[in-house]
């Protein structure tokens, strides 16, 4: 590539980066915590995020260093009948928020490297379909836990 | 209204229509049990068979529905590689124990798993303990947890291996309630009012043959 050609292209990226801020930009999470369960069984996060940007944003998925595994999931109860399902994105609307909750949207986190005490604060990086990444921290909770509990709620 | 035992005689069903008047002006509770508590959730007295089973709880000990005679069961299907909807269930029904007090010692959650082959005694022990002391899991042979299933028609599937040996179970989401004598009583849904199912877990732990 000749040296203009790149310069230009370099321009161009900063122009469309200083008008289209990222979709990690503009989310803010709160609430964030992990329902720990015992041993190595597979674990639900949930976390409350809020869009102020003028655009949707979605939400794809989370990585983590403790956890080698990370889906995003929904659970449905239709006819009586429990399910979970992988899915693809999480839309947050413009000027709106969307909740990863129990019985609905969660991250469901496998394969833990260092046991998850209850108390302890995990990172996840959260992902966005435009590439973008937001790190929340996720309080641990109890397994009998209904919620983020005082820590977060404040 | 009810419709009095046949077997019952005549004094006696009359005796059992005075208390149900009782009953009915808020007084106390006691004798006339069936099919008459005001019972809050889904009434399930009479269509429902009577709690029954041989599974291995999670000491590894066999045990059988009459071991549990005496006591108020609240019976859920599940498996412990479920991370949302098992749990929360779970969570919410050591809530409602707590708000029983003293009394949720004559209660017990039985959390049957669906998932034999990955739920063994001493994964289930330590899952069912995290939520309640007075919460048991029950596994056993494939056939044997499909025919307790199948007693109470709730219904699971399991779905497609992911790849690495993960894959998901589909289940019923009810949690089935019976009084100390092992009769079917109440059918709760997850989204129940936690009110309502303390309310009727009060009722049912008053009735029936105390231990």
């Amino acid at each position: 590539m000749k040296p203009f050609a790149l310069a230009s292209l370099l321009a161009g990226l900063l122009l469309a980066g200083g008008v289209h801020a990222s979709a990690a930009d503009h989310v803010h999470a709160s609430h964030g915590w992990i329902r720990v369960l015992p041993g190595t069984l597979p674990a639900g996060a949930y976390v409350t995020l809020q869009n102020d940007g003028d655009q949707p944003v979605a939400l794809n998925g989370a990585r983590s260093t403790v956890y080698a595994d990370v889906m995003l999931h929904r659970s449905s109860t239709e006819g009586g009948m429990s399910r979970m399902a992988m899915v693809d994105t999480l839309d947050i609307p413009a000027h709106g928020q969307a909740a990863l909750a129990p019985a609905g949207y969660h991250l469901m986190l496998m394969q833990p490297g260092t046991p998850v005490k209850p108390g302890d604060t995990v990172t996840l990086t959260l992902t966005f379909t435009d590439g973008s990444t937001l790190p929340v921290d996720f309080v641990a909770r109890p397994a009998n836990a209904m919620d983020a509990g005082d820590h977060s709620a404040h | 209204m009810t419709i009095p035992d046949f077997r019952m005689k005549p004094h006696h069903a009359w005796r059992c229509a005075v208390l149900l008047l009782l009953l009915a002006v808020g007084s106390v509770l006691g004798g006339c049990r069936d099919q008459t508590l005001p019972l809050r959730l889904t009434n399930i007295s009479g269509h429902m068979p009577d709690l029954d089973f041989q599974l291995t709880d999670d000491h590894g000990k066999t045990v059988t529905g009459a071991d549990y005679r005496g006591k108020v069961v609240l019976l859920y299907f599940g498996y412990t590689h479920c991370p949302d909807v098992c749990p929360l269930t779970l969570a919410q029904l050591h809530v409602v124990m707590q708000r029983l007090g003293p009394q949720a010692d004559d209660a017990r959650i039985l959390f049957v798993s669906v998932d034999p082959t990955r739920d063994t005694p001493e994964v289930m022990h330590a899952y069912v303990n995290a939520f309640d002391p007075r919460a048991v899991g029950l596994t056993g042979s494939a056939r044997a947890v499909e025919a307790l299933s199948k007693r109470y028609r709730s219904a699971f599937t399991r779905g497609p291996d992911a790849g690495n040996g993960a894959y998901e179970v589909s289940h019923s989401s009810a949690i089935y309630v019976f009084d100390r004598d092992g009769r079917a009583r109440v059918l709760a849904t997850p989204a129940a009012s936690r009110d309502d199912l303390v309310h009727d877990l009060h009722l049912l732990l008053a009735t029936g043959a105390q231990p």
